[in-house]
């Protein structure tokens, strides 16, 4: 039941400025799309960032997490690190789909010709 | 917020296998939690995909956003995150027994929420008229460029339809517990429902967050 | 009697003290609005046993089809109709509510002292959706059948004809119930320990559970998205998933598999969290390694959501990706060899009774022994490479699902039948069918990893002449493991039609749902149980410690 009133104890306040403070934002998110940072990838991540801060902001003053049992954070949090590990080895797979690893357990004699062509990409990984 | 208030909330609400109100509330808000996290999920696995399939056709995502209108999305954000502040206003008043502006925020609410759809509604209007339709619907040859435009399209679709329909759910929620707020059963001694239907809420405005730059600002 | 409990609001002081809860409210009406957990978990029983005899008897006709090379009994077409209905229904519809629906459902609120689980109307509310999804899918195999396979591959089950929409809707809305099933007994496990049980004084059951519950709540909604995906690409032709229109059919396979490796620990853990309850019991004997077991479920879990990728080691995944999934995949072999040691040490010095659940038990230390050794095998990319596609993975999986899940679900089933209908079966019987299952079993899977070493391809209709009297045992196999079943199913129907005749203990159990009446009242307790000491107190006297 103290549960229950703990809300009461604050006043409406906060609310409203993180209200403002969300508009503010999307409109910094907004105009930030109409500046070119480079390259498109600093633009998302500038906007992926300004996005965070927004949703940690409905989090944990909208939504109460910063007075709640923590449990319940825990189990917001979990839910984006099991979205962060799909996220994780799918781009694992994806960026290292076309390079093809030297396995070391066989040596083919490549042709004459062919020899110059075929060691960079033999060795580009090595690289990386 | 009487004992006796509280005595009669806890006789009305309290169902018999919880031994006090508090474990009670408790456990709806972590069940309530675990419910959201599973919808995290479910919408991330739509941004995964949306994500790594925009790091292999970066050119149509930018000539497809294009097609999106930028100021109605912001419209969209702005009504929503209002929304969200009116839900937590209806929360905070329940929670201090002011039963009118709890129902006035609830409607204040309801009304954002209709806002969205109605925006919503021009916007799908308009891009079915111009073929900017998922997959095999698309119209390339009258609109040009890559033609993994209609993949983007798709996802568009997929993401805010799938929001939409957490948005009607939502409004149906939520004109649900203004009834009840109305009839009276909110107290301070007990608001779970307004409680867990206003952290769905937030939720669906948390997506929409993250939904608004992806779609629409791409560039 | 009169008095039936429908609402959760009506507090049960006075009225409902003597009767069990298969009497509390008669008719078809009491049972379909009841939000008592024990019905819904009998509800849940039948449901799933219904749907294990239908996935049997498909499983019965693929192996008398494949009695011999071409055709037998059906054509190539119903053959690949018949795998997939046989796979899609075991897996969505029986395996993996199985245990945490049915009998979970049952004696995790009585084992942690509660009255019910945390939200009732819920846990019935996932039983209507579970019966929805089943619906769906009895609709999707009337209407043109599915051929896909259980997995539902693309760009095939994009192009393919049949209700493959239909039958993917059906395991969206069925992962839909297996979600509220797991918030459910997470919320249960976390608020509604009888008072004075703490976290190591649950039975290593709720530990299991508990894991499971957890994959459930965060891997089923992945694949609801994926399923949704796969519908819509049927439907618009997005083309996410289609290489023809530049998408990645290898993506699909990452997003079904984030789902379905764990969905593979949603199906042994809650087999491993039985068998940490009849070990202790027919042993007499505390637990050994409590914290150990109850951790390695918990890592069991975690585990299974990073090495999804050893299902695709020729699927076209990157060779980098391949290689982090295979390494992962060995650290699944720790904590399942904590938990079969501290199994096997458990019984050392017990005195240990053979009953019916106990043989089952046994059973599965032996084949899940085997389904996880052969796992490892898979594991490991260069074996992977030879042996994927064939019928090594097939008796592999088997072993894993049938030889331990389902074998353990029956160890369970024996073991609370008498708490769950108040009823003993016959021993000698219940003996017999499961030394039938076992040699059953055994007789079908063991020929089929030879025959996987040696190159015979899953799902094939047709085989070489050289692989039919291994695939002539397997099918005699079936059929013993068939009589099996039929025994079993006599017996324990032959046990319904008796009077009530099992004592509240029978097995001399120190948990907590064997200290209430055989069937339980409807509240489960008298007065809310206090605990002091833990679970598997065997050294204490009867009557002390634990609810004295």
């Amino acid at each position: 039941m103290s549960e229950q009133a703990h809300h009461t104890s604050h006043s409406p306040l906060p609310y409203l400025l993180t209200l403002i403070a969300l508009l503010f934002l999307t409109g910094i998110t907004v105009g930030a799309a109409y500046v070119d940072f480079g390259s498109s990838t600093v633009n998302i991540i500038i906007a992926m960032l300004i996005a965070t801060f927004k949703a940690s902001l409905v989090a944990l003053v909208f939504m109460h997490l910063r007075h709640d049992k923590p449990l319940n954070s825990i189990i917001f949090l979990s839910s984006l690190i099991f979205l962060g590990i799909l996220l994780g080895f799918c781009m694992i797979d994806l960026g290292s789909r076309e390079r093809v690893y030297p396995t070391g357990l066989r040596k083919v004699d490549p042709p004459p010709t062919a020899a110059p062509a075929a060691a960079p990409p033999a060795a580009a990984p090595a690289a990386h | 917020m009487s004992n006796s208030t509280h005595d009669v909330a806890e006789h009305r609400f309290r169902q018999h296998h919880f031994a006090n109100a508090e474990q009670q509330l408790d456990t709806s808000k972590i069940g309530m939690w675990l419910f959201l996290a599973t919808e995290i999920l479910m919408f991330g696995g739509l941004f995964v995909g949306f994500g790594l399939m925009q790091g292999v056709y970066p050119e149509a995502w930018v000539a497809g956003h294009h097609h999106l209108d930028r100021v109605l999305g912001a419209v969209n954000t702005v009504f929503l995150l209002c929304s969200s502040f009116t839900m937590v206003m209806a929360v905070h008043y329940a929670s201090t027994d002011q039963k009118s502006k709890t129902v006035m925020n609830l409607g204040l609410t309801l009304g954002f929420a209709f806002a969205f759809l109605v925006v919503k509604y021009f916007e799908y209007s308009h891009k079915f008229h111009d073929g900017l339709l998922p997959g095999r619907y698309f119209n390339l040859a009258g609109i040009g460029g890559p033609p993994q435009q209609a993949m983007f399209f798709g996802f568009y679709f997929a993401m805010t339809g799938i929001h939409g329909f957490h948005v009607l759910i939502g409004i149906a929620l939520i004109a649900w517990i203004m009834i009840r707020a109305n009839r009276g059963d909110f107290s301070s001694a007990y608001y779970t429902p307004v409680d867990l239907v206003g952290l769905y809420w937030h939720l669906v405005d948390l997506i929409w967050i993250y939904l608004f730059p992806l779609l629409y600002l791409v560039s | 009697m009169a008095d039936i409990i429908t609402s959760p609001h009506i507090s049960g002081h006075a009225d409902h003290h003597d009767v069990d809860y298969l009497h509390d409210g008669k008719g078809l009406k009491s049972w379909l609005t009841t939000v008592d957990h024990k019905r819904i978990g009998v509800m849940y029983l039948w449901s799933i046993l219904f749907m294990f005899f239908l996935g049997g008897v498909f499983a019965m006709m693929i192996r008398l089809e494949l009695l011999t090379p071409k055709e037998t009994i059906m054509s190539a077409e119903t053959y690949n109709k018949v795998f997939t209905l046989h796979g899609a229904i075991m897996v969505f519809l029986f395996i993996i509510p199985s245990v945490p629906a049915a009998l979970a459902n049952f004696v995790l609120p009585l084992m942690l002292g509660a009255k019910d689980v945390a939200f009732p109307k819920l846990n019935l509310f996932s039983w209507y959706i579970y019966m929805a999804g089943a619906l769906i899918a009895i609709a999707a195999m009337v209407t043109g059948g599915v051929d896909t396979g259980w997995t539902f591959y693309t760009p095939y089950s994009t192009t393919t004809d049949g209700s493959v929409a239909l039958m993917t809707f059906a395991a969206f809305v069925l992962g839909f119930s297996s979600i509220l099933t797991g918030v459910n007994f997470v919320a249960t496990i976390h608020k509604l320990r009888a008072p004075g049980m703490g976290w190591f004084d649950m039975p290593l059951f709720c530990w299991g559970i508990y894991a499971t519950a957890l994959i459930q709540v965060l891997a089923t909604p992945v694949l609801a998205i994926t399923l949704l995906l796969l519908i819509m690409e049927r439907t618009f032709g997005i083309g996410i998933f289609d290489p023809k229109l530049g998408g990645d059919p290898v993506l699909f396979q990452h997003f079904f598999w984030f789902y379905s490796h764990p969905a593979v620990y949603i199906m042994i853990l809650p087999g491993m969290a039985i068998i940490s309850e009849i070990i202790p019991t027919f042993s007499q004997k505390t637990i050994f390694g409590y914290r150990a077991i109850a951790f390695s479920s918990v890592a069991i879990a975690l585990v299974s959501f990073i090495v999804w990728g050893h299902h695709m080691f020729t699927s076209g995944q990157s060779q980098l990706a391949s290689a982090i999934f295979s390494f992962i995949t060995f650290f699944v072999a720790v904590p399942s060899a904590i938990k079969t040691f501290n199994w096997i040490v458990t019984m050392y010095k017990g005195s240990v009774a053979f009953n019916a659940p106990m043989l089952y038990a046994l059973s599965f230390l032996l084949l899940f022994g085997i389904g996880g050794l052969t796992g490892i095998f898979l594991g490991a990319v260069s074996v992977d490479i030879h042996l994927h596609d064939t019928y090594f993975v097939v008796a592999h999986f088997h072993y894993v699902m049938m030889g331990s899940t389902v074998i353990a679900f029956l160890g369970g089933l024996h073991y609370w039948w008498p708490k769950m209908f108040g009823r003993m079966y016959s021993e000698p019987a219940a003996r017999i069918a499961c030394a039938l299952v076992f040699i059953g079993f055994n007789a079908t899977f063991l020929p089929q990893f030879v025959l996987g070493s040696r190159g015979m391809p899953r799902r094939y209709y047709n085989y070489l002449p050289e692989f039919q009297a291994l695939h002539q045992a397997s099918t005699v196999g079936s059929w013993i493991l068939g009589l099996g079943f039929l025994i079993m199913a006599g017996y324990l129907f032959a046990s319904l039609r008796k009077k009530m005749d099992a004592p509240a203990n029978p097995w001399h159990s120190r948990t907590l749902e064997w200290q209430t009446a055989s069937p339980p009242i409807t509240h489960n307790f008298h007065e809310v149980p206090s605990v002091g000491g833990g679970p598997y107190d065997y050294y204490r006297p009867v009557g002390t410690g634990r609810n004295a």
